[in-house]
C-alpha cells in the first residue's frame, strides 16, 4: 500500500513539530561522515570491478565541422588497445537539467572546440590514454572568423520577456533612477569529483555506476541514449563528489561507456580529465545584464527593468534564467524582463549552482546599492521600502517571507551602521576597509518523489529511494525525518540512496531535493503510521511513537512486534500540486560584509561576511549550515575570482584547470556567520520546508561588490572583480 | 601520457650521462614536470630520477649559503639562515603554490619550472614554445598570465615562478655540471633567457647539465620584501611580484636589489631602477619616477595592458614599506 500526497493546498499541521523525538532541526553529524573521511565511502570511478577496461574521450580540436573519418588503425596496434567506438549514439553534450530524454547525439557533427566523437578503449588507463592522443582522424572544419564566439557579436533572439505598463516612462518620471548595464564572466561548476562512469552489460542489462545529481531522469536520458528499454538498466550514485548543476543531466562519459560495455560485452569504465570537466559539459552562461530601477522620492520602486543577453549553443533549450528572483522581489508596477540568448560556439551553457539568481541577483542588488546612494538612504531601509504586498507581475500572494526578517536581524548580528553612507572612510595602513549589504532570494521549486520506509522486525528502518545526496546532507535530512516520525533513534535508520532499483526521487538539483524528498518520506512514514495505528486499534492521530514504542488507546507495544517478520514497508508519493501556483514562493536571506582593497595593488579581501536566511523549516542545522557557507563561497568566487576564459579565435576554455580557474581557497574565505531564522511554510512542503542549497549564492556577490564601493569609491559594471578592474575604477589618492 | 623508461641512477655523473640524451629529462619531485607529461606537453623517452643523488643538503659556504638542487622547498623556507639572512627567499617561496607542493618541489625543479601559458598546456593549440615554428596561440587569444618585458614576436609567455625572483634580487649563482663532469656557476640572472626566436629554450641547461646547487653570496643589510600580486590570495600565481632588498643610510636609500616576476620570461632585473633610486629620499615621485625606467619599454598584449600600472603601484606599495615611507 502506498500513499499519495499532491499539494494543493497549504499544509498547516506542522505534524514534525508533534513528534516526540527532536531529531528533526537538530544538528546530526552526517552518517555518512565517517565513511566518507575514512575513504570508505566508493565514488563512481572507484568500485572494484573485475576485467575492467578503460575509455578515454576523444575530443574536436576545432570548434565547428565535421569528422569524415577515423583511423581505427592508427591505434590497433598500440600497447593494451581493445577498440576505437565511434557510434551514432554517442553523446555530442551533456543532457540539460530534467530533460528526461536524450542530448543532442551527433558526436561527428562538431559544434564546440573539445567536443567529444568517439571513445578510446584500453587494457589500462595511460594506454588508453596515450591511444586516444594518438587517434588519426580526418575532419573538415569550418573556417573559424566565420564562426561566431562572442555573444555581443551576433543577432540575439528573444527566449523570455514579461512587459507590464511603460518602464520608459516611469524611468522619466522617477524621483530617482539608475540605469546601468553589467558584465558577469562564464562559471564553471568545478566539483571536485570528475564526471566517470563504470558500465557493466549482462547480455540484457545495463548497470551504471555514475556520478550523477538525478538518477530519476538520467535513466530515462541515458535510455533514450541507448535505444534500452528503462526498465534494463539500473544507475548507481551512491555518493557525489559534488555537482552544483554539472551533474543534472546524463554527461558524455556515462553514454559513451554503457556504449562500450555493450559492444565489448566487458566492464568500461571512463573518467574525464580536469580539462575535459571544464571543456566538455558545462558552463554557465556569461552575462550582459541592464538594469532600470525607478523610484519616488521616498526609494519606493515605481518602475524595474532587467534586461540580459546571455549564450547557448544552436539547438540548447536552456538560456541562464538571470531575471528568476526579478520577477518577484521588488514592487514596480511598470516592469520589463527580457532575457535574450546569443547563439555561439562556446560549450554548452547550463545550469551551474543556482542558475538565474546566481548572477542575476548580484547585479540587482549592486544597482540597488546605487539607487541607496542617489536617494541618501541606508541600503538596508531601501529593501525595507520595497517588501511587495503581492507578486508585482501575477498578483499572487506570498507564501511566508522572511525577508524583512532576515534584513533586520542580519544587520542587527552584523553591527551594521545604518547612518548615511560614503565610501574611503577608512583606511588600515595600505587597506581601504568598507561594508556593503545585499538581498537574498531563491525561489522554491518541489518534484515529484517517491520514498519507500519500512519498519523492520528488528525495529529498524530503512529507507529507499533514488534520489542523490551530492555532499548536501540527504542521508542525514532523511534519516531525521524517518526517526521522527517513527519514534526510533536515528542510529536504527538506514537511507539506501541513488539507485533506480529504489522508488523514484526527485534527484539533487535546483535547491528542490530536501523539501521534495524528505516530504516523500514524511508521506511514506505517515502511511507506516497508520499501519501501526490499524495494528493498535486506534486512529493514526492519537497513535504516539517514541523509543521504538509504540502508545495509543491505553495500550504500549514494541515496535519490532507490531512490524512483525514481515515488517510494514509503505512507499510515498509527494507530487506539486495547485498550492505551487497559488503562491509565489522563494526563499529569501540577505548578506552582511566586510572587505578590505589595497589601495595600491587593487586586491580585494573578504574580511567577514554574514548570511541571514529563512528557507522554512531547518531539516538539520549543521548540514542546512554547511550549505549556506558553501553557497556564501561561491558569492566569493563570483565577486572576486571565477571567470572561465575562452579563446577569441576558437572559443575553446583556455582556464581549464583548477591551478588558473580560481575558485577561492581557504585564504579567500574568512570567517563566515550564518544566521537561520525560524520558519514554517506551510505551502512550501508538508514540511513546511524550502530550498536552502543555493539561496547562500544568490546575491552575496552583490553585497562584496557593494563593499568594495564603500571602502575604495571604485564602482565596478564586472564580475569577478579583480585587482585589474579594481585599480581601473579607483580613484586615483 | 606517452610509455617512457625510468631510471634511477645513483652517481651524479651517471645522471648527467644519461641526461645527455636530448630525449631524456630529469625528474626531481615530479610536480610541474608530471603534469605535463599527463598532458603529452612533455614527451620524454627517459626520466632519470635524480632523488637519489645527495643534493638536498642546506650549508654554509663561506659566509654565504649553499642550497642543494633536492632541497625541498619547504625545508628551504624553513632553515634558519634562510629566514634571518636571506627573508626575502623565505617569504617568495611561502608565497608560491601550497604546503602540499613546497613539500615535493625542490630547487632546481622550481627554477626549471615551465610557464603556466594556456596554449603552451593544451596540445591542441599552437605554440613556439612546444612545437618550434606552430604559431603563438596566446598573441591573438587570452593573453591574461603574460610578458610586457622582453617579449619576443614567437612567444610572449613569462616565467612563473617566485623562488627564482627572490634569488635574482639576492644575487644568487646557479651551479650546473655538465655532462663532461665540469662543475660551472652562473649568475641566476642569468641562467633564464629571453624567449627571442628560440622560445622553446627556457633556460641555459643543455643536454646533459644537471643542476647541483644554488649559492646565495654573503647577507646584505636591509629590508627585505617580497611582494605578490593576484586575486586568489593563495595557490595562485604573481600577476606581477616583486621582490625588495633596501638599505636604508641616515633617511636616504643606499643599497637597492629589486627584482620583477610575473613580467617576463625570466625573472626581471633592471638595474637602471636600482641606480635611479640608490641615494635618493624616499618620495612617491622618485617611486614614479623609477616605476617610468622600469617600464619604459613595457608593452600589453591586449588582456595583460594592466600589468603596466599594477606594476608601477606594486613597486610603490614595496617601496613604501621597505622605506617606512609613511603614505
Ligand atoms: C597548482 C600549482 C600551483 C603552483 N603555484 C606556484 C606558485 O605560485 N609559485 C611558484 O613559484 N611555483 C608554483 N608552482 C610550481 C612549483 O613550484 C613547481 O612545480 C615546483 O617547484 C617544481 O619542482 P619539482 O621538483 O617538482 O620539479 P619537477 O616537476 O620534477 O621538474 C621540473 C623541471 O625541472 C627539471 N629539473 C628538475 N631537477 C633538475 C636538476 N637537478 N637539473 C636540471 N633540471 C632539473 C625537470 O627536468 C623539469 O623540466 C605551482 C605548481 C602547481 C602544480
Ligand atoms: S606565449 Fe609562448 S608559450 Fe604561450 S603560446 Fe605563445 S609561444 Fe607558446
Amino acid at each position: 500500500m502506498s500513499k499519495t500526497l499532491e499539494m494543493n493546498e497549504p499544509d498547516t499541521r506542522n505534524r514534525l513539530d508533534d513528534m516526540a523525538g527532536r531529531n528533526v532541526g537538530a544538528p546530526m553529524d552526517r552518517p555518512d561522515g565517517p565513511a566518507k573521511v575514512a575513504g570508505a565511502a566508493p565514488y563512481a570511478a572507484e568500485y572494484v570491478i573485475d576485467n575492467v577496461a578503460e575509455g578515454v574521450l576523444v575530443t574536436a580540436p576545432f570548434a565547428r565541422g565535421t569528422i569524415t573519418s577515423i583511423d581505427e588503425r592508427s591505434i590497433t596496434g598500440m600497447d593494451g588497445v581493445i577498440a576505437v567506438i565511434s557510434d551514432e549514439r554517442l553523446t555530442a553534450r551533456p543532457a540539460q537539467g530534467t530533460a528526461n530524454e536524450t542530448p543532442v547525439q551527433t558526436p561527428l557533427s562538431i559544434a564546440y572546440f573539445g567536443q567529444p566523437f568517439a571513445l578510446v578503449v584500453a587494457e589500462t588507463f595511460e594506454q588508453a590514454r596515450n591511444a586516444a592522443k594518438a587517434l588519426k582522424f580526418d575532419y573538415s572544419a569550418d573556417d573559424p572568423s566565420e564562426i561566431p564566439f562572442d555573444p555581443e557579436a551576433v543577432e540575439a533572439e528573444e527566449n523570455d520577456a514579461t512587459r507590464q505598463g511603460d518602464l520608459d516612462k516611469a524611468m522619466a518620471d522617477a524621483a530617482h533612477s539608475v540605469d546601468i548595464t553589467y558584465y558577469t564572466e562564464g562559471h564553471a561548476s568545478a566539483a571536485m569529483e570528475p564526471h566517470a562512469a563504470i558500465a557493466e552489460w549482462d547480455g540484457e542489462r545495463l548497470t551504471v555506476h555514475a556520478s550523477l545529481q538525478m538518477p530519476n531522469y538520467n535513466i530515462t536520458e541515458l535510455a533514450d541514449s541507448l535505444n534500452l528499454e528503462e526498465d534494463n538498466i539500473r544507475i548507481l550514485s551512491r555518493y557525489v563528489g559534488g555537482g552544483f548543476g554539472s551533474k543534472l543531466g546524463v554527461s558524455q562519459e556515462t553514454v559513451a561507456a554503457s556504449i562500450a560495455a555493450m559492444k565489448l560485452g566487458r566492464p568500461v569504465r571512463v573518467v574525464m580529465s580536469r580539462q575535459q570537466v571544464f571543456q566538455t559539459v558545462m558552463r554557465r552562461s556569461e552575462t550582459k545584464q541592464r538594469l532600470r530601477l525607478a523610484a519616488d522620492k521616498d526609494g519606493r520602486l515605481t518602475g524595474f527593468g532587467h534586461e540580459a543577453l546571455v549564450s547557448n549553443l544552436p539547438e540548447e533549450d536552456f538560456a541562464e534564467p538571470v531575471t528568476q528572483a526579478s520577477a518577484f522581489l521588488y514592487p514596480g508596477k511598470d516592469r520589463e524582463l527580457l532575457i535574450e540568448v546569443a547563439r555561439i560556439h562556446r560549450m554548452t551553457a547550463g545550469s551551474v549552482r543556482a542558475p538565474g539568481e546566481a548572477v542575476g541577483m548580484q547585479t540587482l542588488e549592486a544597482a540597488m546599492d546605487e539607487l541607496a546612494e542617489k536617494l541618501e538612504l541606508d541600503p538596508v531601509e531601501l529593501r525595507l521600502r520595497n517588501i511587495p504586498d503581492e507578486h508585482p507581475a501575477s498578483g499572487l500572494p506570498y507564501s511566508s517571507r522572511k525577508m524583512e526578517e532576515a534584513l533586520k536581524q542580519g544587520a542587527e548580528a552584523f553591527g551594521w551602521h545604518s547612518g548615511p553612507r560614503k565610501p574611503r572612510q577608512k583606511r588600515e595602513g595600505e587597506w581601504w576597509i568598507g561594508t556593503g549589504m545585499a538581498t537574498a532570494a531563491r525561489i522554491h521549486n518541489v518534484g515529484e518523489a517517491e520514498a519507500r520506509v519500512t519498519l523492520n522486525g528488528d525495529g529498524t528502518v530503512l529507507v529507499e529511494t533514488d534520489m542523490t545526496d551530492i555532499g548536501t546532507g540527504t542521508y542525514s535530512i532523511l534519516t531525521q525525518i524517518a526517526a521522527d516520525m517513527l519514534g526510533v533513534e536515528p542510529a536504527k535508520v538506514l537511507v539506501d540512496l541513488g539507485d533506480t532499483n529504489h522508488p523514484r526521487g526527485p534527484g539533487s538539483g535546483g535547491s528542490w531535493g530536501a523539501a521534495s524528498s524528505g516530504s516523500s518520506v514524511f508521506i511514506a512514514c505517515e502511511a507506516v503510521r497508520k499501519a501501526i495505528a490499524e495494528k493498535l486499534g486506534v486512529e493514526e492521530a492519537d497513535l504516539e511513537l517514541s523509543g521504538g514504542t509504540a502508545k495509543g488507546g491505553g495500550q504500549e507495544k514494541l515496535l519490532s512486534e507490531l512490524a512483525g517478520n514481515e515488517g510494514i514497508a509503505k512507499t510515498g508519493t509527494f507530487k506539486p500540486g495547485d498550492a505551487q501556483d497559488d503562491y509565489a514562493m522563494a526563499s529569501y536571506g540577505a548578506f552582511f560584509s566586510e572587505v578590505a582593497v589595497n589601495r595600491w595593488t587593487g586586491e580585494a579581501r573578504v574580511r567577514r561576511m554574514l548570511g541571514a536566511f529563512g528557507f522554512g523549516r531547518v531539516l538539520n542545522a549543521k548540514t542546512a549550515r554547511s550549505q549556506c557557507i558553501g553557497g556564501m563561497t561561491w558569492c566569493i568566487g563570483a565577486a572576486l575570482t571565477e571567470s572561465l576564459l575562452f579563446d577569441p579565435v576558437d572559443g575553446h576554455v583556455v582556464n581549464c584547470d583548477l591551478a588558473e580557474y580560481h575558485v577561492p581557497v581557504h585564504r579567500d574565505v574568512p570567517h563566515l556567520d550564518v544566521l537561520m531564522i525560524e520558519e514554517r511554510d506551510p505551502a512550501a512542503s508538508p514540511i513546511q520546508a524550502k530550498g536552502v542549497g543555493e539561496l547562500g549564492i544568490c546575491g552575496g556577490a552583490g553585497a562584496i561588490a557593494n563593499a568594495i564601493y564603500n571602502a575604495c569609491g571604485a564602482r565596478l559594471y564586472e564580475f569577478p572583480m579583480t585587482p585589474d578592474r579594481i585599480i581601473a575604477a579607483m580613484p586615483e589618492d | 601520457m606517452k610509455p617512457f623508461a625510468y631510471l634511477r641512477p645513483d652517481s651524479l655523473t651517471h645522471a648527467s650521462q644519461l641526461t645527455e640524451e636530448p630525449s631524456a629529462i630529469p625528474i626531481a619531485g615530479g610536480t610541474n614536470l608530471l603534469d605535463l607529461m599527463k598532458l603529452q606537453v612533455e614527451t620524454p623517452e627517459s626520466l632519470i630520477d635524480v632523488n637519489k643523488l645527495s643534493l638536498s643538503e642546506i650549508g654554509d659556504e663561506g659566509e654565504g649559503l649553499r642550497i642543494g638542487a633536492l632541497a625541498t622547498n619547504t625545508a628551504t623556507a624553513a632553515h634558519p639562515r634562510v629566514r634571518s639572512d636571506y627573508p626575502v627567499l623565505a617569504r617568495a617561496i611561502l608565497a608560491g603554490a601550497t604546503q602540499q607542493l613546497r613539500n615535493k618541489a625542490t630547487t632546481a625543479g622550481n627554477l626549471c619550472q615551465r610557464t603556466r601559458c594556456y596554449y603552451f598546456t593544451n596540445i591542441d593549440q599552437p605554440c613556439n614554445k612546444r612545437e618550434p615554428g606552430s604559431g603563438c596561440g596566446a598573441l591573438d587569444g587570452i593573453a591574461r598570465l603574460h610578458a610586457i618585458l622582453g617579449a619576443s614576436s614567437q612567444c610572449i609567455a613569462t616565467y612563473p615562478g617566485d623562488m627564482a625572483v627572490a634569488m635574482a634580487a639576492l644575487g644568487a649563482e646557479v651551479e650546473i655540471m655538465n655532462a663532461g663532469g665540469e662543475t660551472t656557476r652562473v649568475p641566476l640572472e642569468d641562467f633564464h633567457r629571453l624567449p627571442g626566436d628560440t622560445p622553446e629554450k627556457d633556460n641555459i641547461l643543455e643536454s646533459g647539465d644537471i643542476i647541483t646547487g644554488v649559492i646565495l653570496p654573503a647577507p646584505v643589510k636591509g629590508v627585505q620584501l617580497y611582494r605578490k600580486v593576484r586575486e586568489r590570495s593563495s595557490y595562485a600565481f604573481a600577476l606581477c611580484s616583486v621582490a625588495a632588498i633596501v638599505n636604508m643610510e641616515e633617511g636616504r636609500i643606499g643599497d637597492i636589489a629589486l627584482a620583477f616576476g610575473g613580467l617576463a620570461h625570466k625573472p626581471w632585473r633592471d638595474k637602471r631602477v636600482e641606480e635611479a633610486l640608490k641615494g635618493t629620499e624616499p618620495s612617491l615621485k622618485g617611486f614614479d619616477e623609477a616605476a617610468e625606467i622600469l617600464l619604459e619599454d613595457a608593452q600589453g598584449y591586449g588582456e595583460n595592458d594592466f600589468k603596466i600600472p599594477l606594476t608601477r603601484r606594486t613597486l610603490k606599495a614595496v617601496l613604501c614599506e621597505a622605506t617606512g615611507m609613511d603614505t
